[in-house]
């Protein structure tokens, strides 16, 4: 089975057109995405809409998003939206649940976002043990501004700002941002994920799921790392680019749960 | 429901705070702002309130934004420095029409902050409501009054103070407690789950991706812009009936500026205050009218001339316009650097109404 086969088959999900070709949007939205074709955020951003509708939390989340390609795509997502500024999301999601105990607060930001200019507000907002959740959507680039280094950009890999491949002497060394966040005791259920193939879209859903599950159950801090494929921005066919997140990027950014509370002891 | 103490007017404000519905706080501590931090870290868990030390000005501003777009009263104080930190924020907020209340109690030239409070401060095109207490009265009363603008506006409103007022203690009646359920009932555009409703965007651009919807955003801001300029301007006249001479000040300038008209008053000089309780809008129109019938319109304040450029073109040619400011002759040092004493205001303003030539030098500044 060839990794184009291995795709996952396009379903109408609320909220999230599964990519290219579907014939039938979701009447509330009526809107195609305008995402790259291959873009692997389209499939992140809906195992989250599933999760969301699956969980029942449709009526009961409110989401801080950050700025990247996703950021117009969020639109789709059919929860209530906050913007926020580049970097500050997880901030503005603080300000969301410390006054709402109650409602499912997430973030939905990139690598840039999240790891750059948000640093200081991720890493506090998890060493807090803020009861949000995290997605962070992670294609190794900057890349709504045509593909430059972020901090999780492998060394090598090429940018416009990187040119010949990311100098560790000169950009420094990726940041393992999971696993900085996984080290924090604020942070109660850390995981990564990828999906060049239906098994880890699969396990994909099921680290979201847990996370959903654990801000649910009073849980800290929760983070889910979806690494998603840029074909635009690697210069790579879609399916060379879901090669290339399987043999390069996942193999540096290993997936997996890097924190996991015991079943039945989330908070 | 009023009650009379005698606070410090960080303490009083916090108070105030707490009791016109905030209900949650933020900050970095930052002399002297920390003191409100202090309260509020006590203060906010009893009314069922969240106080949060954050780790940057930038992610207070941030988490006030989300407190504000899902429909609680949000609080943030700093000063000077810290405050520069929060005006990416408050660009955006102003764009995202998100209501909160942003003190700067300033230090340094404590009336440094007039440029960055009334210019917007941060990148684009937005104004936000300022307000200048000049007592500790006047700043308790401001802070239910910047929520309620806040609200109606959908606007962060900031209210600039300095270092000396909020360290300054006096009898103030604090006000009783708002209906906080009514306050958050009104506001049905809140982020707070769709609930079975509509769902809400609260966002500074047009998150559909149609152009439609950012101009359909900008086209509010400038009509809230109309609106805020002709029905928000505050003032307080003192003694400028009659006035020869106008003086222009606000904030402690203006309070010192009170006590020397007193004085020169009672020498038989017609002088009279013009105080802006809004520097923006500013009361540019009222100025305009007393500048009609007066020799001169002298500018106070305690800055190296900031204000003096809206009271020029207030004035607009109407009669001559003085200035005089800076640090302060340094007579009063009040540990945060040279201050303004009733006596030096004064001895200038009595030269200023007696056409003649200043001192060289004001607080090291020509004047």
């Amino acid at each position: 089975m060839t990794l184009e086969q291995e795709r996952p088959a396009a379903t109408k999900v609320w909220g999230i057109p599964s990519g290219i070709g579907v014939p039938e949007f979701p009447p509330e939205t009526n809107k195609r995405h305008q995402l790259c074709p291959g873009c692997g955020e389209s499939v992140a951003l809906q195992v989250l809409a599933e999760v969301l509708e699956e969980e029942g939390l449709r009526e009961k989340t409110v989401c801080a998003i950050g700025i990247g390609c996703y950021s117009l795509v969020g639109n789709l997502l059919d929860v209530d939206i906050v913007q926020s500024l580049h970097g500050r999301a997880t901030a503005v999601a603080t300000g969301i649940k410390r006054t709402h105990p109650d409602l499912f607060v997430l973030t939905l930001q990139g690598d840039g976002d999240m790891t750059a200019e948000g640093a200081l507000e991720s890493f506090h907002a998890a060493a807090r043990g803020e009861r949000i959740t995290s997605i962070m959507l992670n294609n190794g680039g900057f890349m709504e501004t045509g593909c430059h280094v972020t901090p999780t950009t492998l060394v090598g890999q090429h940018t416009k700002d990187s040119a010949g491949g990311r100098d560790a002497g000169s950009h420094g060394y990726p940041v393992k941002w999971a696993e900085t966040i996984a080290a924090l005791d604020g942070a109660g259920y850390v995981a990564r994920a990828a999906h060049y193939s239906p098994v880890e879209v699969k396990r994909m859903k099921k680290f979201v799921r847990r996370a959903v599950r654990h801000q649910m159950a009073g849980g800290r801090y929760g983070l889910v790392e979806a690494l998603t494929s840029c074909p635009t921005g690697w210069l790579l066919s879609p399916v060379e680019a879901l090669r290339w997140q399987r043999d390069e990027f996942a193999a540096y950014h290993t997936i997996g749960e890097k924190k996991a509370p015991p079943a039945g002891a989330d908070a | 429901v009023g009650e009379r103490k005698f606070l410090q007017c960080s303490h009083a404000v916090a108070e105030a705070a707490v009791r016109a519905g905030c209900r949650f706080y933020s900050s970095y501590p930052i002399t002297p702002s920390s003191e409100i931090l202090e309260y509020m870290s006590r203060r906010m868990p009893e009314v069922n309130g969240a106080c949060v030390s954050s780790a940057s000005e930038t992610e207070s501003a941030s988490m006030v934004w989300g407190a504000g777009a899902s429909g609680e009263r949000a609080l943030f104080a700093s000063t000077s420095t810290g405050f520069s930190l929060v005006q990416e924020a408050l660009a955006e907020m102003a764009n995202s029409e998100i209501p909160c209340v942003m003190l700067n109690m300033s230090r340094g030239a404590v009336q440094g902050d007039y440029y960055q409070a009334t210019r917007g401060g941060g990148h684009g095109d937005y104004r936000l409501p300022v307000l200048a207490p000049s007592t500790v009265q006047e700043a308790v009363d401001h802070t239910g009054l910047a929520f309620d603008l806040a609200d109606r506006y959908r606007t962060p409103v900031i209210v600039l103070s300095d270092v000396v007022l909020y360290m300054t203690m006096e009898s103030v009646e604090l006000p009783g407690f708002v209906d906080l359920d009514a306050i958050r009932a009104s506001k049905d555009w809140a982020a707070v789950g769709s609930g079975g409703g509509p769902r809400t965007r609260i966002s500074f651009f047009g998150l559909s991706g149609h152009s439609d919807d950012l101009e359909d955003s900008l086209v509010r801001s400038v009509n809230k812009a109309v609106d805020i300029r002709r029905d928000e301007v505050r003032y307080e006249d003192f003694l400028v009936d009659d006035a020869e001479f106008v003086v222009v000040a606000f904030g402690m300038a203006a309070r010192l500026a009170k006590a020397a008209i007193r004085v020169l008053r009672a020498e038989g000089t017609k002088v009279g205050l013009l105080r802006p309780i809004t520097l923006y809008p500013f009361p540019a129109d009222r100025i305009a009218e007393l500048a009609t019938n007066a020799r001169k319109v002298i500018t106070f304040e305690m800055n190296f001339g900031q204000m003096i450029d809206d009271v020029r073109s207030a004035v607009f040619g109407r009669c001559s316009v003085e200035w005089f400011g800076g640090l302060g002759p340094g007579s009063a040092d009040t540990g945060f650097g040279t201050f303004w004493s009733q006596a030096d205001v004064q001895q200038i303003l009595r030269r200023h109404t007696a056409d003649q030539p200043v001192a060289d030098y004001v607080g090291g500044v020509r004047s």
